[in-house]
């Protein structure tokens, strides 16, 4: 049983057809990418698995419930989290305030207990502080932990981005464009990270990414889309010589030729 | 002190005695993790030292094996080195940013067949070297992150070595006592690889009667006590850093703190506020560097507060070390800036609580000396190389004098050979250096250690380094001087990151300048002045500018005949990763002359500008071809 599994989904923004039938299914334990040009549709799937839009047809099923149609809340407490493409943190405060806010759904004590902060609510704030303190300690940002995010470079945004999705403690873990901006070793670290989430923390991954060089190294399967519509899958070796993959990237990407003949 | 060294004279036996003394009321090391500092008292580092020893002798570890250490300042580093003490082995340690190529030479050419890392990146130094490497038998890491993937059966969990020692403790409860019983005086304690401004890296062999005795007679003049606190964040393959973390930290008992991460190196010291300290000279001048860049920053009131103090603590400093009476109303002065000045900046350095602070390891310019010294950090140079255990001189308490580096503790004989170069001769002098007799020899000639520095002795018998023999310069007219002494006076300049003082059998002083990025970035921000890379903006003509004038401030402090009289900005900076600097940051002079003749040889030839065509690698293997014209500037 796939731990997700997008359903034959049809999404469309008036006359426009984001979406058009597609299928998915991401196994348990795996890195899966989803590829594509421009307005392929890729958030807008990430969207759909969020429960941020409601497919107009199809749904989405995570451990077999039906994830489509909940609130995004809901979902988050099914174990999925995310990042976005264009950081999601408040940047005026703390590395570490984000992620303790990141765990914020663990916090069962009401405003009273936490305000006078005795007992109950002290020993699940310490617990909270562990755990935050635990993926400070595995994504190396010990250095900045009081520091406000706002006055952070682009590249250690994005990891205190992903910092924030792991302390909800996800099953699966949507990356939207990890990557993006980023110079070769801030890459290099977040491929690494993201190894490591997966293969350490055992966490399903679902990533959406341009870099097809770090696309093709760390997925096991990769998805492409392209305009609404899923035409390859497989691993990546397979769909790097799908000549459908090879068309729809013609005159949208030549790097992504000169990367598959370099390979 | 030197009483506990007639019973207690190896460095396991001082552990054991400072467990069954201290036990698990007095906290031995710290080491922040996860944000907190984690404690570890004498007797869990005691119980880390014996399980770790006894893990590696049910590994086959043999009396007189070598055990290499490489990684961060963390407990295990200190708690490996001696254990492998306790089981008569011989540890050595690797500086954590070596390349691949040292890390292998320094492994091969000791024989060590245990080593100790720190996590996956070091590992993967030595797995990359492996099979040049046939005598490592075992290789240890402690931090078990990354690990998972790695199945050889010669790597092992520092905890799971830990565990075969209880194991064998089971079966042999009185292994360890005897085995630590058994280690003597004058046994070889430590190989100290020094990292050599030429060729490779000589392995000094210490004894514990080398470091204990150094140790010792230098707390006789600069005493340490049992609740000092020290950070330690300088490499511990330093000797420096050996003496204070080991030898003296296991004679007083005090407590040693490991930074979280080197990063975090600052914002831990001032959490914890250490009593002593020993740094060599760059991590004086940074701190130097980064007020003055804060003060630029700071608003205007508090900028004119800074320089209306600092003067009256140059003065205050000055009359001090003079032994001069202090008039009331500068006392009066001192005292206004201290409360409004000084001792903020002092909080914020995290050296407040200082009670003695030490530079060595090379030459500190005077006037980042003063600069502490007038803030009431109470600064002292000390003298000493690796072959004698670290440390044969030391300013003593109201004896300090800004270009000396004080007297020769108790037991050190100092003497000047006939050619100006500095012998010394104490219980601290080394065995000699492993497989290598000639240096040894050379070093050691009719039982004095020869320095290699050139030095005199002041009419009040304090000791003055002038500089390496083989460094002073002679111009073409005959002219002495020191290239580093002009050099330390530029890098005063928060601008001035390294520079190399040309000159030898020249007509004149030139320098080749790197500039201090961050700050000349910061100072170009504050002029809207646009840069690219590095490269870019070492060869702005403004900046150019700028440098003129701090190059111009040095002249003024210099006699006539050794002035910097043309300077030229380089396009990178010195690295030790490209054989540049030593692992201690000392310039190779033979190697920075080969290495930019080009540059050199235009300086000279009188040309306005010179061009570069040079290639350049990347700390990740990358490299790229810089092509750029550096401009020199006349002064």
């Amino acid at each position: 049983m796939p731990l997700l599994r997008i359903d034959d989904i049809h999404l469309s923004f008036g006359g426009v057809k984001a979406i058009n039938g597609v299928s998915i299914n991401v196994e348990k334990g795996s890195i899966h990418a989803i590829i594509g040009p421009n307005g392929a549709g890729k958030t807008s799937i990430f969207n759909c698995i969020s429960s941020v839009y409601k497919p107009q047809r199809g749904a989405v099923y995570f451990e077999d419930r039906k994830v489509t149609g909940m609130k995004p809340d809901h979902v988050t407490h099914l174990g999925i989290a995310r990042t976005f493409q264009n950081i999601a943190l408040f940047h005026h405060m703390t590395v570490l305030d984000n992620l303790m806010l990141g765990r914020h759904q663990f916090l069962k004590r009401g405003i009273l207990a936490g305000g006078i902060f005795l007992g109950p609510a002290r020993t699940e704030e310490i617990e909270n502080r562990k755990a935050v303190e635990d993926i400070i300690d595995f994504l190396e940002i010990e250095n900045i932990r009081k520091k406000t995010v706002g006055t952070l470079a682009y590249g250690l945004r994005k990891r205190v981005e992903l910092g924030r999705a792991l302390a909800l403690k996800p099953k699966l873990l949507l990356l939207d464009e990890p990557m993006a901006g980023m110079n070769l070793e801030e890459k290099e670290d977040m491929a690494r990270f993201i190894i490591d989430i997966n293969e350490e923390w055992g966490v399903t991954i679902l990533l959406i990414e341009h870099d097809l060089g770090v696309v093709m190294d760390i997925s096991h399967r990769v998805s492409v889309l392209d305009f609404g519509v899923k035409i390859s899958e497989g691993a990546p070796a397979e769909v790097a010589n799908d000549p459908r993959v090879i068309k729809a990237y013609i005159g949208e990407d030549d790097d992504f030729l000169r990367d598959m003949e370099a390979r | 002190m030197k009483e506990i060294l007639k019973t207690h004279d190896t460095f396991p036996k001082l552990l054991v005695r400072n467990a069954e003394v201290f036990g698990d009321r007095k906290v031995a090391m710290r080491e922040k993790e996860f944000g907190i500092w984690q404690e570890f008292s004498w007797k869990e580092y005691h119980d880390h030292v014996k399980y770790f020893s006894l893990g590696m002798v049910s590994l086959g570890l043999k009396t007189g094996d070598k055990v290499a250490i490489i990684g961060d300042n963390r407990p295990e580093w200190v708690w490996g080195e001696v254990a492998a003490q306790a089981a008569g082995a011989v540890p050595l340690g690797l500086y954590q940013d070596s390349t691949l190529k040292e890390v292998s030479y320094i492994i091969d050419h000791s024989d060590a067949s245990f080593v100790v890392a720190e996590d996956q990146e070091q590992v993967d130094k030595i797995l990359d070297m492996k099979e040049q490497l046939p005598k490592v038998r075992y290789i240890i890491y402690s931090d078990p992150r990354g690990m998972r993937g790695y199945k050889q059966p010669f790597l092992l969990d520092f905890k799971e070595v830990e565990n075969f020692g209880r194991e064998l403790e089971q079966r042999d409860p009185e292994l360890f006592a005897k085995n630590v019983a058994s280690a003597k005086y004058e046994d070889l304690a430590f190989i100290c690889y020094t990292s050599g401004t030429t060729g490779f890296p000589k392995g000094a062999m210490l004894s514990f009667r080398n470091f204990l005795s150094m140790a010792a007679n230098l707390m006789e003049v600069d005493n340490k006590f049992e609740k000092d606190e020290f950070v330690s964040f300088l490499p511990l393959a330093w000797i420096g850093e050996q003496m204070m973390c080991l030898s003296s930290a296991l004679i007083t008992g005090f407590t040693v703190n490991f930074p979280e991460k080197p990063e975090t190196v600052q914002e831990n010291i001032r959490e914890i506020g250490p009593t002593i300290m020993f740094s060599p000279p760059r991590i004086w001048e940074n701190m130097t560097s980064t007020v003055q860049v804060k003060v630029m920053d700071a608003s205007a009131l508090k900028r004119r507060m800074f320089h209306w103090a600092l003067p009256v603590g140059y003065a205050y400093a000055d009359a001090v070390f003079g032994k001069e009476v202090i008039p009331a109303s500068l006392r009066l002065r001192y005292r206004l800036a201290y409360a409004l000045v000084f001792r903020a900046l002092k909080d914020r350095l995290g050296l407040l609580r200082i009670r003695s602070a030490s530079t060595g390891g090379a030459a500190l310019g005077p006037d980042v000396f003063k600069f502490f010294n007038a803030m009431g950090v109470n600064l002292k140079q000390i003298y000493g190389q690796t072959e004698i255990s670290g440390i044969s001189c030391i300013h003593r308490e109201g004896d300090i004098n800004f270009d000396s580096v004080g007297k020769p503790i108790p037991e050190t004989e100092i003497r000047l050979s006939d050619s100006g170069e500095i012998l010394s001769r104490s219980p601290s002098v080394f065995i000699g250096y492993y497989k290598n007799s000639e240096e040894t020899e050379k070093t050691l000639s009719d039982g004095w250690l020869h320095s290699g520095d050139a030095g005199y002795f002041t009419e009040d018998g304090h000791l003055v380094v002038i500089d390496r023999v083989k460094d002073v310069m002679h111009l073409n007219d005959s002219t002495r001087f020191s290239p580093q002494f002009i050099e330390n006076k530029l890098k005063f300049s928060p601008y001035i990151k390294e520079c190399v003082c040309l000159g030898n059998r020249r007509d004149f002083i030139a320098a080749m300048i790197c500039i201090d990025y961050p700050n000349v970035g910061k100072w170009a921000e504050g002029r809207r002045l646009s840069y690219t890379t590095y490269t870019d903006h070492a060869a702005k003509p403004e900046v150019l500018e700028l440098l003129a004038k701090e190059v111009e401030k040095v002249n003024a402090t210099l006699p006539e005949a050794t002035r910097v009289k043309k300077f030229v900005p380089l396009y990178k900076e010195l690295d030790a990763d490209d054989d540049e600097l030593t692992r201690t940051r000392k310039v190779r002079r033979a190697f920075v002359g080969e290495r930019y003749k080009h540059v050199i040889e235009g300086v000279y030839a009188g040309e306005e500008a010179i061009p570069i065509d040079a290639t350049i690698k990347y700390q990740d293997g990358k490299t790229s071809r810089i092509r750029t014209t550096l401009g020199v500037r006349n002064l």
